[in-house]
C-alpha cells in the first residue's frame, strides 16, 4: 500500500518528539518528589518522570491542551510547561505559595489560590501580568471558574467559606459558610450547581449557584471506618451527569454518588489518602491520586470497580488527562 | 490593581443566622494571661524555651479569626498580659475583667488557675492553655473551666499506646527532682498500669553524684538495672534528660520528655495542612511553634469558632455551644476536635516526635472506645468527678 513519504517521516518525527501525543496521557504531580509522572493511558504505565519546581500540587491544562500549568508551591511560582517538548517555557507571577488554580474559559485568566497569603491572584497567561489580587479567607485552596466564566469560586480552609468572585470586576461579591475545611469546588457542566467538599466537616455541600445557598448536604458512612477519618476532598462529576465521585482522604475510599438524587451508591476502596481525581478523555476510567501509598488507582466507571493501581512518585497530588 | 479597600464594602453575608450582625461589626475581645517563669539552671540549656511561648499562638489565632471575621463583620482583639511575677497574675486578670473582658485564655499553672477562677465573678469563660495537671481533669476540677492544653495523662497514654503496639512492655522510669517531674512520672506509672506495661524500676536523678564526672560516665551505671525494653524519662524542664539517649546501660531507646516524646505540637507536624499553620506562625514569630503556642492558638480559635457559628459573645451561650455536639474545631491534627462535656478537656490526637521527625500519632490503631478513640487518651468520664457542663 502506498504511503506518501512525507507523511511517514512526519509520523516518525512525531513519534520521536512526542511519544505521548498518540495515546491518551495522564500527568500526575508528585508533591514530595518535585516531579510529574507521565502515564500512558493505553498501557496504564508510567512512561516518563519530569522534574519540575518545588512542591508541585495543583496542575491544569490550557484549553487547547498545548500547555500544562503547574503550581510549584515552594518555588512560589506557576510554571508553564510546553506539552510537546516537556520543557518549562515560562514562570508566571503567581503570588506566594500557589496551591490550586482554575483557568477561565477565555483561556487567558488564571485564578490562583495563594495558600500562605490569604489571597487569590489573577494572572494573564499571555502577558504574564498580575491582573488583580483579591483578599479571601485563611488558607485559600479550592478554585473553580463557572462554565459561563462569570464566577470564580475560592474555598478558604480555616475560614470555612466559599468566596464568590465576580470575574468582570474582580470584586468579592458573596460568601457561603460551609462545614470545616473546604478543600475543593466543582461546577456542573451546566453551571447551575456547585459541589463543595469539607474535609474536616466530613460533608459535601451542594450549592445553588443562582442563590449561592446550600440546597443539600451529603454525609458519608463506611462500615468499620471511624467517621472522623472520612474526609472528603476531590469531587468529580461524570460528563453524562450521572455520577459524582468524592475522594474521601484517609478513609482510602471514593464515594460514588447519584448526581441527581444525591444518594451515595457505593464506596470503592483505592490507595491510601486519596485526594484528587480525573476522568480519562473517553470518560471510561477515573484516576485517583493516593498520597500516602504513592500510587494512582484506576476506577472503571461503567463497572464501578477499581481495576489497577499505578505506582508513581512520592505524595501524588494533582492529575490531568488529555488525548 | 489591588482591590483590597473595596473588599470590605463588597463582602456581604449569605448566612441568615448572622444577618443581624451585618450592620455594625461585632466586637469580640479576648484576654490572654501568660506566666513566663524563670525555669532555673539546667544542665542542657542549648535550646531554651522561648519566653513568649503561648502568646504568639494567641496572636496568630486572632489574626486567623480576623481574616474570617472580615467576611462576617466580626472583629477580634487580643488583650495580652504577661508576667514573671506570680503575685501579679490575679490583679492582672481582675484588671482585664474590669475592662469588660469576659473571654480569657490562660497560660498559667494549676495554682494560678485556681486563684484566678476564685477571684473572678461567674460571668466569664476561661480556657486553660497552660497547665497539664491531671488533677484539674479528675478530682480538683475548676468550675466552668475548659482546657485546650492536653493533660499529662493524655501525653503519657499516647506514649504508652505506641510502646504497647511495639510490644516494648518493660520500662525503666527515670525522673527529675521537680514536682512537675514527679507528676509526669506518676502519669507514666498510671499509663503503664492502664496499658499493661511493667515498670522494672523507678529512679530519681538527684545529681548529687560525682560532679567531676560527665553524663557519659554517670548514666550507664545509673541505668544498670533489671533489663528493660525502653527508658522513660520524666524531666519536663530538660535538666538531665537530654543526656540519657545513647548513654543507657543496655542499648535501648529513650522516650518520654526527651528522646521520642508525646507532644502537643512540634515543627515536624506538617500533614493535614499543618505546614500552612507552621509557616504562618514562623512568619509572625520568627521561630518554631511549640505546644504552648498551639494550646493558646486552639483556645482562642475555640472562642472565635463558637462566635462564628452562633453569632453570640455571651460567655454562657458560647460555653454551652462549645460543649454541644454541634461544635467542631479544625485544628491541623487530621480530624475535627471537640470538648469532653464532663471535664471541659479538648480531645486531640497526640503526635509522637523526635527532634527531627514525626514518629507516629496516637491514638494507635486498635485502641477502641464506644464514643471516640480520642477518649482512650487521658481520663474518661467515669474516671473524672468534673461536671463542667453543669457548672455556672
Amino acid at each position: 500500500m502506498y504511503q506518501p513519504p512525507f507523511l511517514k517521516s512526519l509520523l516518525i518525527a512525531a513519534m520521536l518528539a512526542t511519544p505521548a501525543a498518540h495515546a491518551a496521557t495522564a500527568y500526575v504531580s508528585n508533591e514530595k518528589d518535585n516531579t510529574l509522572s507521565v502515564i500512558d493511558l493505553d498501557t496504564m504505565e508510567v512512561t516518563k518522570t519530569i522534574e519540575v519546581g518545588e512542591r508541585p500540587r495543583g496542575i491544569a491544562l490550557s484549553k487547547d491542551h498545548t500547555k500544562l500549568y503547574i503550581c510549584a508551591s515552594d518555588s512560589d511560582t506557576v510554571q508553564v510547561m510546553d506539552l510537546a517538548t516537556h520543557k518549562i517555557i515560562a514562570n508566571l507571577p503567581s503570588g506566594e505559595d500557589p496551591e490550586q488554580f482554575s483557568l477561565h474559559p477565555d483561556n487567558r485568566r488564571l485564578y490562583i489560590s495563594n495558600e500562605d497569603d490569604a489571597l487569590v491572584t489573577v494572572v494573564d497567561t499571555e502577558t504574564h501580568e498580575v491582573l488583580a489580587q483579591i483578599e479571601v479567607g485563611v488558607e485559600p485552596e479550592g478554585m473553580a471558574v463557572s462554565p459561563d466564566g462569570r464566577w470564580a469560586v475560592n474555598t478558604s480552609e480555616t475560614t470555612s467559606m466559599l468566596h464568590w468572585i465576580d470575574t468582570e470586576t474582580h470584586d468579592l461579591i458573596d460568601n457561603t459558610l460551609v462545614d470545616q475545611r473546604p478543600r475543593h469546588v466543582e461546577f456542573t457542566k451546566e453551571g447551575d450547581i456547585l459541589w463543595a467538599s469539607s474535609e474536616i466537616g466530613g460533608t459535601v455541600s451542594v450549592v445553588d449557584v443562582a442563590t449561592r445557598q446550600i440546597i443539600h448536604k451529603l454525609t458519608f458512612q463506611i462500615r468499620g471506618i471511624h467517621p472522623d477519618k472520612i474526609q472528603p476532598v476531590g469531587v468529580k462529576l461524570s460528563a453524562d451527569g450521572r455520577y459524582a465521585f468524592v475522594a474521601l482522604g484517609p478513609s482510602n475510599h471514593v464515594a460514588v454518588v447519584d448526581a441527581k438524587t444525591y444518594e451515595v451508591l457505593d464506596y470503592l476502596l483505592v490507595g491510601r489518602r486519596v485526594w484528587h481525581m480525573e476522568f480519562t478523555p473517553d470518560q471510561k476510567y477515573l484516576l485517583t491520586t493516593n498520597g500516602v501509598s504513592g500510587d494512582v488507582s484506576v476506577i472503571d466507571v461503567d463497572k464501578l470497580k477499581v481495576i489497577k493501581s499505578i505506582k508513581v512518585g512520592r505524595y501524588p497530588w494533582g492529575v490531568v488527562t488529555l488525548d | 490593581m489591588n482591590k483590597l479597600p473595596r473588599l470590605l464594602s463588597a463582602a456581604t453575608l449569605s448566612i441568615p443566622l448572622l444577618a443581624s450582625a451585618a450592620t455594625t461589626p461585632l466586637e469580640i475581645e479576648i484576654g490572654y494571661i501568660g506566666f513566663e517563669p524563670d525555669h532555673g539552671p539546667v544542665l542542657s540549656n542549648i535550646l531554651p524555651e522561648p519566653a513568649d511561648a503561648g502568646l504568639k499562638g494567641a496572636e496568630l489565632a486572632i489574626n486567623d479569626s480576623n481574616t474570617t471575621g472580615r467576611f462576617l463583620k466580626q472583629h477580634y482583639t487580643l488583650h495580652a498580659r504577661s508576667t514573671d511575677q506570680p503575685d501579679q497574675i490575679v490583679p492582672m486578670t481582675q484588671a482585664l475583667y474590669d475592662q469588660g473582658i469576659r473571654l480569657m485564655v490562660l497560660n498559667l499553672t494549676r495554682e494560678q488557675l485556681v486563684a484566678v477562677e476564685a477571684e473572678l465573678p461567674d460571668d466569664v469563660l476561661l480556657i486553660n492553655a497552660g497547665s497539664q495537671d491531671n488533677a484539674l481533669r479528675t478530682e480538683q476540677c475548676i468550675p466552668g473551666m475548659l482546657h485546650s492544653m492536653p493533660s499529662r495523662a493524655m501525653l503519657t497514654d499516647a506514649l504508652a499506646q505506641w510502646l504497647m503496639t511495639k510490644r516494648w512492655k518493660r520500662w525503666l522510669l527515670l525522673e527529675g527532682q521537680t514536682p512537675e517531674d514527679r507528676a509526669y512520672a506518676d502519669s507514666v506509672a498510671r499509663s503503664a498500669q492502664r496499658m499493661g506495661a511493667v515498670i522494672v524500676e523507678r529512679k530519681q536523678w538527684s545529681f548529687d553524684t560525682d560532679l567531676r564526672r560527665t553524663a557519659q560516665k554517670e548514666l550507664p551505671p545509673f541505668t544498670q538495672t533489671d533489663e528493660y525494653d525502653v527508658v522513660v524519662v520524666a524531666d519536663e524542664r530538660g535538666d538531665f534528660g537530654e543526656y540519657v539517649p545513647f548513654n543507657t546501660w543496655y542499648p535501648r531507646p529513650v522516650v518520654g520528655t526527651q528522646g521520642m516524646s508525646p507532644v502537643v505540637w512540634h515543627r515536624v507536624v506538617e500533614a493535614w495542612g499543618a505546614a500552612q499553620l507552621q509557616s504562618r506562625f514562623e512568619k509572625l514569630a520568627d521561630r518554631w511553634m511549640n505546644g504552648r503556642d498551639y494550646a493558646s492558638w486552639a483556645g482562642v480559635r475555640t472562642l472565635a469558632e463558637a462566635v462564628t457559628q452562633t453569632g453570640e459573645t455571651d460567655p454562657a451561650a458560647l460555653k454551652q455551644f462549645i460543649l454541644s455536639d454541634k461544635f467542631q474545631l479544625g485544628a491541623f491534627k487530621g480530624r475535627k476536635l471537640t470538648y469532653r462535656d464532663w471535664s471541659g478537656q479538648l480531645r486531640q490526637p497526640i503526635p509522637l516526635t523526635h527532634p527531627r521527625a514525626l514518629v507516629s500519632q496516637s491514638p494507635q490503631a486498635g485502641y477502641l472506645h464506644p464514643v471516640t478513640d480520642l477518649d482512650t487518651l487521658g481520663f474518661d468520664q467515669r474516671e473524672s468527678q468534673c461536671s463542667v457542663k453543669g457548672d455556672s
